[in-house]
């Protein structure tokens, strides 16, 4: 058997284990989210909660709409909102991932309503 | 600072040490039969191991996860110094596995690893049982080099001069000492040299037992002797200390008689290139390297620590085993309970891409770290890190540290937000 057709089996099977075998919270992460937008998002849910669900006087994201999520973080890069640390992290992203990371925390709360 | 990675030097980086081992042939095939039961066995319950645990079940609830740790309560280090300080109890920062077991069903085993068997991927415990493995993730965190000082050992840390640098009974017992001591006495505090796990926790530390002296024995005094010239914070911490403890606290830079060459333990003394310090309660922070299991399991180098692929933390040592936390070498990154976390995350993500056959993504990832100085006065460093071709930086213009010309405002905000910080972080990783 050659790679490519190696690699093209291997594609497929994941691809059948992902809608067959997989439970509800499998099949949402694989089936929608972009990667990258999740790995840059899970740094975020060390402060404020796993799914961006807080359970402290840090806000929380869940349910928040991707738009507001993005527009705050970017008024948080330029220094436009008040941050103690929000400013100092939302300067370590760009534009595009900034949008990305609040689509993932808008694609999570859809998924699960 | 190293430039952006080119996805040339991605695809390289992802096939050193054969991470890219589980693209190969081998992984391949055996997917075939076994499609559905991918088993990862994580070594270590603590802020990297937990993670990990969590987020490989939260990503793909159909891998077999077996978390192994032996302690049933997990006191977190972070927040170990509030203890200390009488600001928190050893219960608000106990933490235990029944959410990952009974929520995620990660398998988690009260046992310890004696060794690791990279051919047979299997790792052996000390009840005997033997646990196989597709992917094995060790977070040992650190273990501590009590011979680098003459006269310390794990007996005098266990007895007179605690480090408290591992919280649960060390954490007790510098408290008990402290509460025992006379009004007017001298507390002695030795951190280590770099690298070592939570870089202003010394400071932290020193910060929160004036705390506690101030309010119950004001005349008493804190002497810091530290094996660094400089430290994490120490513009800030500085100008904290003056603040609200002024004349309480000395710091004293290795070349100023901060160097520890041996302690006496009888007389109650730390003994420095400048002469002995006598102290009524001595805190001894010795030098560090990764935990036992990694030197165990052959994953740690020269330099005491484990190095790693940083696109998904796989040993550069033994493809098929990865190493987060403290133990693992992370460019930039500090050693953390935040950054083990963060590594975690990365490291489930690129496990459950790699048995679907992707490519691990770039990875993303974070520190987040506040020290209280005061019970309303906390100040915070931050960063934020990319992969490049010199391995993982802190991205520029972002993180740092809290303002030196912060106003009291956001002082007292940031301690509230430190508090908020715990009760988050921890509920992502055992909640």
């Amino acid at each position: 058997m050659g790679e490519k057709m190696k690699l093209l089996l291997a594609a497929v099977m994941v691809f059948a284990a992902s809608v067959h075998g997989g439970s509800e919270l499998m099949a949402d992460e694989t089936a929608a989210v972009n990667p990258r937008g999740q790995i840059l998002a899970f740094s975020c849910a060390s402060c404020h909660g796993t799914d961006g669900k807080s359970v402290s006087i840090i806000p929380s994201f869940y349910g928040k709409s991707p738009e507001y999520l993005e527009m705050a973080l970017k008024d948080f890069k330029s220094g436009k909102r008040y941050s103690t640390v929000m400013m100092r992290h939302a300067k370590g992203y760009t534009d595009e991932e900034i949008r990305l990371i609040a689509e993932y925390y808008g694609t999570v709360w859809q998924n699960n309503n | 600072m190293g430039q952006n990675i080119s996805r040339r030097d991605f695809s390289k980086l992802l096939f050193t040490g054969a991470a890219g081992s589980a693209l190969g042939v081998g992984a391949f095939s055996r997917r075939a039969g076994a499609a559905n039961s991918r088993r990862v066995v994580v070594v270590g319950g603590g802020f990297g191991g937990a993670s990990a645990a969590k987020y490989l079940k939260k990503l793909d609830p159909s891998l077999s996860v077996t978390l192994i740790e032996p302690k049933a309560v997990f006191y977190t280090c972070p927040f170990s110094n509030w203890v200390l300080g009488g600001l928190k109890t050893m219960q608000e920062i106990a933490q235990n596995y029944a959410v990952l077991k009974n929520r995620y069903k990660v398998v988690v085993l009260a046992d310890t690893v004696v060794s690791v068997d990279g051919l047979k991927s299997t790792v052996k415990l000390k009840s005997g049982k033997v646990v196989g493995y597709d992917r094995l993730i060790v977070s040992p965190g650190i273990d501590f080099d009590f011979e680098a000082i003459e006269g310390y050992s794990k007996k005098v840390a266990e007895s007179k001069m605690p480090h408290a640098y591992e919280a649960g009974p060390q954490t007790v017992l510098l408290q008990k000492q402290l509460h025992g001591m006379k009004d007017g006495g001298k507390v002695i505090i030795c951190p280590p040299s770099n690298p070592f796990r939570c870089p202003p926790g010394p400071y932290e530390r020193a910060s929160l037992i004036a705390n506690y002296l101030k309010e119950k024995k004001p005349k008493s005094k804190i002497l810091i002797l530290d094996a660094k010239e400089k430290f994490s914070k120490q513009g800030l911490f500085t100008k904290g200390w003056e603040r609200l403890y002024p004349g309480m606290i000395e710091w004293r830079s290795a070349s100023t008689g901060g160097r520890v060459l041996s302690v006496d333990s009888s007389a109650m003394s730390v003994i420095t290139e400048f002469g002995p310090e006598k102290g009524d309660v001595i805190n001894v922070i010795p030098p560090q390297r990764a935990g036992k299991i990694a030197f165990e399991a052959g994953l740690v180098d020269s330099s005491g620590w484990c190095p790693v692929n940083p696109i998904s933390f796989e040993s550069l040592i033994h493809p098929g085993i990865h190493v987060i936390g403290d133990a693992c070498m992370a460019g930039a990154m500090p050693k953390s309970g935040f950054a083990a976390s963060s590594q975690g995350k990365v490291t489930a993500a690129a496990i459950v891409r790699l048995f679907h056959g992707d490519v691990p993504v770039a990875p993303s990832l974070v520190n987040t770290c506040y020290s209280l100085i005061g019970p309303g006065y906390g100040v915070s460093v931050a960063g934020v890190y990319k992969l490049t071709t010199d391995g993982i930086v802190s991205i520029k213009g972002a993180g740092g540290l809290t303002p030196m010309d912060a106003d009291d405002d956001q002082l007292s905000e940031e301690a509230t937000f430190a508090r908020g910080w715990y009760n988050n972080i921890a509920q992502d990783i055992w909640g």
